[in-house]
């Protein structure tokens, strides 16, 4: 019972720092006190903590290392974009068509999470790893490959060169290496928050639930929970697609606030970021997830004034925030200036 | 103790990060019309990036020095990433910049031209050779070709000069600009006549062994082997080419400049490399003569195609801001009217072309030179 209001009471804390964050910077927004660099960077910040919180469902909640959640935001990059392009005169309304987009580009990140789960998830540990990280770059192969074009006839696939026979009318939408070009920039701050309140209202509910306990079993010990008569597949499957999903409604929302995007984006680079973001904010704190994805975003940008020193920078204070974190006597400072977070300290 | 020694050293980090930041800039004068423009200067790219940076650098001294139109610089970071670019859009923006000099590689400067667009602040690119960058946005200028000009214009020369009549190609399919390239390319060589008998890829990730290309041009007898890519692959496939005894011709396109400044690269394997490039270092127009000096004398290398592009795209502004009368207390949007109005009537003479003009689509009209690597240096061919 004691448990039970320490973790409601911090998933509490969560969605007030979420809401907060918007209470303070929409009506900035609007007043247009933000500067054009923060006001740039709010929907890909609300992408990458989506993505964050996506990763970390899986690594810290299912224990499993994916190495690849960049391409699950690839397929939702592509398939919210394509959708948007393709609804740009049917639906006029851009925030229901950014909720489209985005419900859409998640049903189909779930679907190649689903498929890429049938193989992966009966493997563990390093191996699992290895296979996701093959299976980012096996999509990313896929899009940089793919034409598909959309004319009055339909849509027109063809891989590995444009056969799609377009009318002349028609336009091409995923061209290839090129990506897909003039994006209708209908990304916005509230779709954004909007998504990160569901993916934590998600997470939170399943982490608290039957299947939930189940996942976290199997996390803590898989021989225990299968001897128990946990189905073990199905509740990993389970967390994966999950995640799956909430990965492509962030990568839907990240190349709609674009004009362009590419395949190439998507690689091992950002699935590595992404899992920075989450070993960063700590396995299985999704609130640590949300400040670091938001923190690590600004951060490259807000040190533009050391010109060429500055991804060195990046990286030194990298080091140094994860050294200090780590650190006892700072952790006991921060505990007695702040008496309330000694305990959370300790058990983070 | 070990403990507090260590936080110590932690704390001393920050502030000595922090001492880092307190760094001045370069002042200007106040009546100065602000550019500001994104570019890759550090990562792969990044040759492109700090040669344009350079170059416009050099410009923006001398056009100063005249005592005319007064112009400040800024360049920021866009890593070759369309996400980074628009960050860097937006830190310009913040700055006050009045016009821009747009990305300087393609995709960065097709998601900032729409930026740019929607803000009408006026944009002349000096490399940005994709032509979603101008297509259909009327504040959008060129000052280097498109990709599928330079890919018809390739084989227009190599059949004029009849350079070859069977050709290999190697390209990289899942890059915009080689792509490009690569279909106007077999388009026009369908058209001329050339007999393409080998056509080879590449893609990031296995863009370091080209045994295998390489191997069928040599077995199907290409006399000339095309490389529409940018210069760190080609580097490569020279390398690898000699190493397999294969001499052909070889030509590549724009990126192929910047070979001879490569580390680590042998400029002999570059030897007879003949690529379309609009401009020549080695020109004995006296502009290009000075201008190739002054950069040498400040960044030790021979200027490539780019930083001319750069170069001119100043000395463009600066005869677009005089004849307009633009003046540093006008807004964005009134210079960028001024500027659409300019750039779509004036004739520019510059050192990479001489009479360019633009027309509302954004393009440069200009007559690309062929030129050939001779002992370690770019010569023209004609």
């Amino acid at each position: 019972m004691m448990n039970r209001n320490k973790n409601f009471g911090r998933n509490l804390l969560t969605f007030a720092v979420v809401i907060a964050a918007y209470a303070i910077l929409q009506p900035m927004v609007l007043a247009g006190s933000v500067s054009a660099t923060l006001k740039g960077m709010l929907v890909p910040i609300c992408a990458y903590v989506a993505m964050a919180l996506s990763l970390n469902l899986t690594v810290g909640v299912l224990g499993e290392l994916s190495l690849g959640h960049a391409g699950f935001m690839s397929v939702g990059a592509f398939a919210g974009a394509t959708t948007a392009i393709a609804l740009q005169q049917a639906v006029a309304s851009a925030p229901l068509r950014l909720a489209i987009a985005l419900a859409v580009a998640a049903v189909f990140a779930a679907l190649v999470g689903f498929l890429i789960g049938i193989p992966v998830l009966r493997l563990n540990g390093d191996y699992l790893a290895i296979v996701t990280l093959a299976f980012g770059e096996i999509i990313k192969s896929i899009f940089n490959n793919l034409y598909l074009g959309l004319d009055d006839r339909g849509f027109h696939v063809s891989l590995l060169e444009d056969r799609t026979g377009l009318a002349e009318e028609g336009r091409m939408i995923i061209a290839g290496p090129m990506g897909i070009g003039n994006i209708p920039k209908i990304a916005s701050f509230t779709g954004g928050f909007i998504l990160i309140l569901l993916c934590l209202a998600v997470i939170f509910n399943l982490v608290n639930s039957r299947q939930g306990r189940a996942v976290m079993a199997i996390r803590d010990n898989r021989i225990a929970a299968e001897s128990v008569g946990i189905p073990v597949t199905k509740y990993k499957m389970m967390a994966f697609v999950i995640s799956a999903a909430m990965a492509g409604a962030a990568g839907a929302l990240f190349s709609l606030n674009y004009s362009t995007v590419v395949a190439n984006k998507f690689d091992f680079n950002t699935s590595i970021l992404i899992l920075v973001f989450v070993v960063f904010g700590g396995l299985g704190n999704m609130l640590g997830s949300v400040i670091a994805a938001a923190a690590l975003t600004i951060l490259p940008e807000a040190l533009r004034s050391f010109s060429n020193y500055r991804m060195l920078i990046y990286a030194i204070v990298l080091i140094l925030v994860m050294l200090a974190t780590n650190n006892p006597t700072l952790k006991m400072l921060i505990g007695r200036t702040i008496p309330k977070r000694k305990g959370a300290a300790e058990s983070a | 103790m070990k403990t507090l020694r260590k936080t110590m050293c932690m704390v001393m980090a920050f502030v000595m990060i922090a001492a880092i930041a307190a760094a001045g800039a370069t002042a200007y004068a106040d009546d100065a019309i602000k550019i500001g423009g994104t570019g890759p200067l550090t990562g792969g790219a990044a040759i492109y990036g700090n040669a344009v940076k350079n170059a416009a650098e050099i410009a923006v001294e001398e056009v100063n020095a005249m005592g005319g139109v007064q112009f400040e610089l800024r360049y920021e970071d866009d890593q070759h990433d369309a996400e980074k670019a628009v960050n860097a859009y937006n830190t310009l923006k913040d700055w006050g910049m009045q016009i821009s000099m747009s990305s300087v590689t393609s995709k960065p400067a097709e998601a900032t031209s729409a930026e740019t667009y929607a803000d009408r602040i006026f944009a002349l690119t000096p490399s940005a050779s994709a032509v979603a960058v101008v297509e259909g946005k009327d504040n959008q200028f060129q000052m280097c070709f498109t990709d599928p000009n330079q890919g018809s214009a390739s084989a227009q020369y190599i059949a004029d000069k009849g350079l070859a009549t069977n050709v290999a190609v190697i390209w990289k399919n899942d890059d915009v600009y080689s792509r490009g390239i690569y279909e106007t390319f077999m388009a026009a060589a369908g058209e001329l006549g050339l007999n393409v008998v080998s056509d080879t890829t590449f893609a990031d990730g296995n863009n370091t062994d080209f045994s295998v290309q390489i191997a069928d041009a040599q077995s199907k007898d290409a006399e000339l082997v095309f490389l529409p890519m940018y210069y760190d692959a080609a580097s490569l496939i020279l390398s690898q080419a000699d190493a397999a005894g294969y001499y052909p011709a070889w030509f590549g396109v724009d990126g192929m400049d910047g070979i001879l400044s490569l580390d680590g690269f042998d400029t002999e394997l570059a030897e007879g490399v003949m690529l379309l490039t609009p401009f020549n270092a080695d020109s004995a127009d006296e502009r290009t003569a000075a201008f190739v000096a002054k950069y040498q004398e400040r960044f030790g290398e021979v200027p490539n195609q780019f930083a001319a592009d750069a170069y001119d795209c100043v000395y463009a502004y600066a005869q677009a801001c005089e004849a307009a009368g633009v003046t540093a207390d006008m807004s964005a949007e009134e210079i960028c009217a001024a500027m659409i109005e300019q750039f779509t009537t004036m004739t520019y003479d510059g050192i990479t072309g001489d009479g360019m003009t633009w027309d509302a689509s954004g393009m440069v009209s200009k007559s690309p030179k062929g030129m050939v690597i001779q002992d370690g240096a770019y010569v023209g061919l004609d």
